[in-house]
């Protein structure tokens, strides 16, 4: 074996894998945090020790974070719909139906 | 989400370059005088950035070293139980370290990178560490006083205007509360024990408070960052007015456990409202994060033997995962 120093500076980097816990049946996952692992396997477990050492969770994703596209966020105005103007999307706009019952 | 490189500002600006500049400084201020979070993506200042790093990864590290004062007792926790809770706090500590150093790496700074500076003696972590817990009861004055003063110092945090810095403090926040608990469990039952027992707490106590009480930084006159981080809204409160709070919470405490604090000048200043206590020697804080320390030159042997002794452990899972990726090619 070389020389600790040497055996770093030939180390290549574990990729980094985004966790997703489901915290219990008939829930989402949920982004929980980001960990590094040289496989998927390895990113599982180090996920489990990592996040969920309280029983905080039934199920586990883990998916490579260079895999992930993700919308701009300089572009946020033009990129999400304006809700400007658009309240009938919501139950609230309609009124005329105040006090009808199952409504 | 992932780390992102943030290019630092060349100094001749194009004029869209320099048009793109104001627009994000423009959003940035709108989003923090809205008290909202800034997410890895965004636009921030530079030295807005580098503040961040430097006090993400320091706490990171600080986690990761805090890890050894404990770890040294856990083959000599009086019983089963102990060691068992010893081990889960550890343990705890070792996860905090993670969380953080991820929040650092959205910042544009390499894992590998922040380790090596860290071997390398390049980067600093909190004062504390640097002393030796020589007796079981200082187990129970670090979770108590140590943990305690942490806890302080984070549930501000947790409301940091960087969003996952924020949110590797919340989750943080929820596990120390265990650890300041068990700390507070181990004193009490030393306190109610032999009166050699009770001596020991007290000296644990005595040993541990005003390191503990240097934990919360220099007095505010005496830290010139402290502002800018707080108009940046990183932090929320001033370092006196943390450490003030922290002497109120454990005056009441201390009493709890039938001890008594090392300081005859703690006081509730009935003028301020603040809680009030003895001059500490900032020179010896000083010297120990200059390196002068009791144990710091043990702490940073041991995290170097252990990245060294952890290297064909590393080697290896690279190795298996490369080969699994050829065959699965193959296949
Ligand atoms: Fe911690
Ligand atoms: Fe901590
Ligand atoms: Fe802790």
């Amino acid at each position: 074996m070389s020389n600790p120093t040497e055996t770093h500076s030939k180390e290549t980097p574990w990729p980094l894998w985004e966790v997703f816990v489901r915290s219990s049946r008939g829930l989402s996952h949920v982004h929980a945090g980001s960990l590094h692992a040289p496989d998927a396997v390895m990113a599982l477990r180090n996920a489990r020790d990592l996040y969920t050492r309280r029983n905080e969770g039934v199920s586990i994703w883990v998916v490579p974070a260079d895999a992930i596209s993700s919308s701009d966020p300089d572009s946020k105005g033009s990129f999400f719909e304006s809700p400007q103007g658009k309240d009938y999307r919501h139950a609230t706009y309609y009124t005329k139906s105040e006090g009808v019952k199952h409504l | 989400m992932a780390s992102q490189n943030l290019q630092s500002v060349p100094a001749e600006l194009s004029p869209e370059e320099q048009e793109r500049e104001r627009a994000g400084q423009a959003y940035f201020d709108r989003i923090i005088a809205e008290d909202s979070r800034i997410e890895p993506r965004d636009w921030m200042p530079e030295a807005y950035r580098k503040t961040l790093l430097r006090q993400v990864s320091q706490h990171a590290h600080s986690e990761i070293i805090g890890m050894q004062p404990e770890a040294n007792w856990i083959s000599r926790a009086p019983s089963l139980k102990r060691k068992a809770i010893l081990m889960a706090k550890v343990q705890d500590e070792a996860g905090h370290g993670l969380y953080l150093y991820s929040a650092a790496e959205t910042l544009g700074q390499s894992r590998d990178k922040m380790m090596q500076d860290l071997i390398d003696g390049k980067a600093r972590y909190s004062s504390i560490f640097n002393y030796p817990a020589v007796t079981w009861a200082d187990m129970g004055a670090i979770g108590w006083l140590v943990d305690g003063a942490a806890i302080c110092n984070q549930v501000p945090l947790c409301r940091a205007s960087y969003g996952p810095y924020g949110r590797a403090m919340v989750r943080i926040c929820k596990e120390e509360s265990f650890h300041q608990r068990q700390g507070f469990e181990i004193l009490l039952e030393l306190s109610n024990g032999t009166p050699a027992q009770k001596q020991m707490a007290q000296d644990a106590v005595n040993r541990w408070y005003a390191p503990a009480l240097m934990m919360f930084g220099p007095p505010d006159d005496d830290s010139p960052n402290s502002k800018q981080s707080m108009a940046w809204n990183i932090k929320r409160f001033s370092n006196d007015e943390l450490r003030s709070r922290f002497v109120g919470m454990m005056v009441e405490q201390v009493r709890v456990l039938g001890l008594t604090l090392p300081d005859p000048d703690v006081r509730f200043n009935e003028e301020t409202k603040k809680w009030e206590h003895g001059p500490l020697d900032w020179n010896e804080f000083k010297d120990v994060l200059a390196g002068k320390g009791p144990c710091n030159a043990q702490r940073m042997e041991r995290r170097r033997q252990a990245h060294e002794d952890g290297a064909w452990v590393r080697e290896a899972a690279a190795a298996y995962a490369a080969k699994q990726a050829q065959k699965e090619h193959a296949a």
